[in-house]
């Protein structure tokens, strides 16, 4: 008897991999359509059993017999296309993906995409001088930032890597809150615990950043199937590079985002680097677009320091992802022209040349002053203006965040559960009777005495 | 016949055959060392390496949480999370092998009862399986993710050790994943071997953020596991899967909760203090009775229960009371969670403290197969551990 129920289940379980290789099969045909007109839901489907037929019964696998022995070549997919909207100078090249976005709207991009860069200077600066522990800049990457955070909706879920400040920027985390954190202050939503550029908001939807690579890429699937069983129309992007794409997290997410059906965009910035290693050290296949059909996924390549290409694809991805629950890869070509971060060198690992050709004659914020002069949105007044006004607004804030008193230390022992524990509040006496009496050597007056 | 399904089992499926291999029917065997399976041939005894090295002792009915029945350890956590899924919309359970009830059989009908969008399975991958769990817990939903063995936790270590445990420190509070709860059975199972009988709570328990949990029997499993999915904290539930089938007890079907982070005095006793949790305690119950009987010593068992953030109080209060302390747990001895309760005793207890603590635990070994009776901290080797400390 157990024998019989137990070989029915692993029959069930076979019938389960059977559905997974149909619903591939599907979502290839719905490529082909531009609708999802064969993707049927695995679990809703049970494709019937017929040994009558002479082709493959295998479960995991839906194809023809052949009769000559042939290898797929790796370059099956390969030269995938990097879709893009403007020109190096600003120019739309096919009318018809011109976004058509209103002057006020692309102004902020604008604004935002170079207060983003000042704000980058200043920190950088001063963690040069000691002043801030660590930092990391966006230079070269504002495009992909700003494209993507325009195209989303204010309560779609933010899980992102370390380099996407322009995405909570964006979202409206303001200048004060970025430096709070940065020095780790008394007014630091995430209470000073985190190094510099670990940022997070609760009110804007974006996760808190962790330091290790690509764990995102799972939870963010997580919470897209939660968003997804909510039925409102929200959806989920992640972002990575293209050396987190590495990480078996990434292939975690990938397929467990497909067979599992979440509203959600990979947004991959592919920006050449993983701090030294270059992307031919990093992976064999065509980038990391390449591996969305792999997944069963549908998958773009774009051009990211074209902010309208990136807007394009990422709302169309979005559109599609909450319409139709299925998961979207975005890979973002850009170049990093920053050093990784401020413990990084990158003379050491590249060309000047090489650097300077992406900071001079390839860089998302002059392809978009192109674009704004050419519609003569925007003069060489404006931009002296604005570059004045941005950077005295940021060095206000950075002073006064400096100035700024550390979080109260009793904020070392809350958070690590929900509750104190006993051994927790053991600790903290234990700690506070300790500094009590070696007070002259601890830093106590940096600190702010009230806990908020 | 069942001899023949158990082969049909083992050559088709070896994670299937530990789920009915390890039936071990609720019975009292006696002091022997080695135990046959009473479905076991006694011609084919050399066959038969089914050996039991405890004696699962329920405990008295609850009363006090309603109606009950005669569950098993794997019905009782299927009636939790059946409790679960009936009165919160959000919460979801998956895991490999989850859809069609579980290699263990922990989930079944829930499918059938809750749907195909709230028990279904993911594709092979743990690290995948708790980073997921994590993120519906972030977006608010409840996440019920199972481990198909707690051997195969550690490609996920890196999700609950880095990001699980740290997502609510991190983000100050702005984002937790405390709705989660890591499933995953555990311990040694009498043919396990290195990959089906690991206790790996030791390495948990080094993690501020989690708490690791272990029942000993269906009701605490019920209780303690529905506490872990109610807790705003994430957990990990490690079920003595030796348990699932061979312990059975009168089960409230209705949902209730047992504290977590408080040990049980399961007996009481004047002078040994003798610590275990899940299967091991049922070995200690039995050892109690031994010294009693044979040494005229009367000694105090107590459930840890909660691993982390564990109860040093009535540990403490314990030993306080006897002055000698035996921790027992199957897990390699060092760095072994008894480490932990050993040096906090000492330091909480020192003059208190007439023997040196002991413990006895598994070797510095991976878990081995055929050995597996000479490895298990058994009652003699805790038997012989009560002797010295009485006579040093």
């Amino acid at each position: 008897m157990a024998a019989v129920s137990t070989f029915s289940n692993m029959n069930k379980m076979y019938r389960a991999c059977f559905h997974a290789s149909r619903q591939a099969a599907a979502l290839k045909a719905s490529r082909l359509l531009n609708n999802r007109t064969f993707r049927v839901n695995s679990t809703h489907r049970q494709q019937p059993f017929d040994s009558t037929l002479e082709k493959p019964q295998f479960p995991g696998a839906s194809a023809e017999f052949v009769d000559q022995l042939e290898f797929i070549e790796p370059n099956v997919i390969a030269g995938i296309p990097v879709y893009r909207v403007m020109d190096r100078q600003g120019n739309i090249i096919n009318p018809s993906q011109d976004p058509q976005l209103s002057k006020e709207t692309v102004l902020n991009f604008y604004h935002k995409m170079t207060l983003l860069n000042t704000m980058d200077r200043i920190l950088y600066e001063s963690q040069r001088q000691g002043r801030i522990s660590f930092y990391m800049t966006n230079y070269g990457e504002e495009g992909t930032h700003i494209g993507s955070a325009a195209a989303l909706e204010p309560n779609d879920m933010v899980f992102g890597q370390y380099r996407e400040a322009g995405v909570l920027m964006y979202r409206g985390f303001s200048l004060d809150s970025f430096m709070a954190q940065c020095y780790a202050n008394a007014d630091d939503l995430g209470k000073g615990r985190q190094m510099p550029v670990h940022y997070g908001s609760r009110d804007l939807n974006f996760v808190t950043i962790s330091s290790p690579l690509a764990t995102q890429i799972p939870q963010a699937v997580g919470a897209a199937y939660a968003i997804k069983r909510e039925n409102i129309n929200r959806a989920v992007i992640c972002y990575f590079g293209e050396g987190a794409a590495s990480e078996g997290d990434a292939h975690a997410g990938f397929n467990f985002s497909a067979t599992l059906e979440c509203p959600l965009i990979f947004f991959c910035r592919n920006n050449g680097y993983a701090i030294s290693t270059p992307t031919n050290e990093q992976y064999r296949g065509d980038g990391i677009a390449a591996r969305g059909p792999g997944y069963g996924m549908l998958s773009i390549r774009v051009d990211g320091n074209d902010v309208f290409a990136v807007y394009n694809a990422t709302k169309e991805a979005r559109r599609r992802a909450v319409a139709e629950n299925q998961p979207f890869l975005i890979e973002a070509m850009t170049y990093r022209i920053g050093h990784h971060s401020t413990s990084d060198d990158s003379s050491a690992y590249r060309s000047v040349d090489e650097v300077n050709y992406w900071d001079k004659q390839d860089h998302p914020i002059s392809r978009l002053r192109h674009y704004m002069a050419s519609r003569g949105w925007w003069s060489e007044d404006d931009e002296r203006a604005w570059r004045k006004q941005s950077r005295q607004t940021v060095m206000e804030v950075f002073e006064r965040a400096e100035k700024r008193l550390k979080p109260n230390p009793e904020l070392l022992f809350t958070d690590v559960y929900e509750e104190m524990t006993p051994a927790l509040t053991k600790q903290r006496e234990s700690l506070f009777r300790h500094v009590q009496q070696y007070k002259e050597h601890y830093p106590l007056d940096l600190y702010d005495k009230d806990s908020h | 016949m069942a001899a023949a399904a158990r082969l049909f089992l083992r050559g088709a499926h070896t994670k299937l055959s530990i789920s009915s291999v390890s039936t071990v029917p609720q019975r009292h065997f006696g002091p022997a060392l080695l135990k046959l399976s009473p479905s076991c041939d006694p011609h084919t005894q050399t066959q038969c390496r089914h050996a039991a090295h405890f004696t699962f002792q329920p405990d008295l009915v609850p009363t006090q949480y309603g109606p009950t029945q005669k569950m098993n350890l794997f019905q009782s956590i299927t009636s939790a999370l059946d409790n679960t899924l009936s009165s919160d919309p959000t919460a979801v359970i998956f895991g490999e092998d989850v859809a069609f009830g579980g290699v263990f059989r922990c989930t079944v009908g829930l499918r059938d009862k809750y749907g195909k969008d709230r028990v279904f399975n993911t594709p092979l991958c743990e690290q995948g399986i708790v980073g997921f769990g994590i993120g519906v817990a972030v977006a608010g939903a409840t996440a019920i993710a199972e481990i198909q063995f707690a051997d195969y936790i550690y490609p996920a270590f890196d999700q609950i050790v880095n990001e699980a445990a740290k997502y609510r420190y991190r983000s100050g509070n702005l984002f937790d994943c405390g709705t989660l709860t890591i499933r995953a059975p555990w311990g040694c199972v009498g043919h396990g071997s290195l990959y089906h009988s690991q206790s790996p709570e030791a390495f948990f328990a080094h993690c501020p953020g989690i708490k690791v949990v272990v029942p000993r029997s269906p009701v605490q499993a019920k209780g303690l596991l529905l506490s872990c999915i109610a807790d705003k904290n994430p957990c990990i539930f490690f079920e003595p899967k030796i348990l699932y089938r061979a312990a059975v007890e009168q089960v409230p079907t209705e949902a209730f909760t047992i504290p977590l982070s408080q040990a049980e005095v399961v007996e009481e006793g004047s002078d040994v203090t003798l610590i275990a949790w899940g299967t091991q305690v049922h070995v200690m119950k039995e050892v109690a009775q031994m010294a009693q009987e044979k040494l005229g010593v009367s000694c105090e068992v107590i459930d840890l229960r909660t691993i982390l953030p564990w109860d040093v109080e009535t540990v403490c209060k314990s030993v306080v009371k006897t002055g000698r302390l035996l921790i027992s747990h199957e897990a390699p001895i060092t760095g072994g969670f008894a480490a932990e309760i050993s040096s906090t005793v000492q330091e909480e207890c020192f003059l208190n403290l007439e023997a040196p603590i002991s413990r006895v635990c598994g070797y510095d070994t991976p878990f081995p197969h055929i050995f597996e009776p000479f490895y298990i901290p058994d009652k003699w080797k805790c038997f012989e551990g009560i002797k010295k400390m009485i006579n040093y």
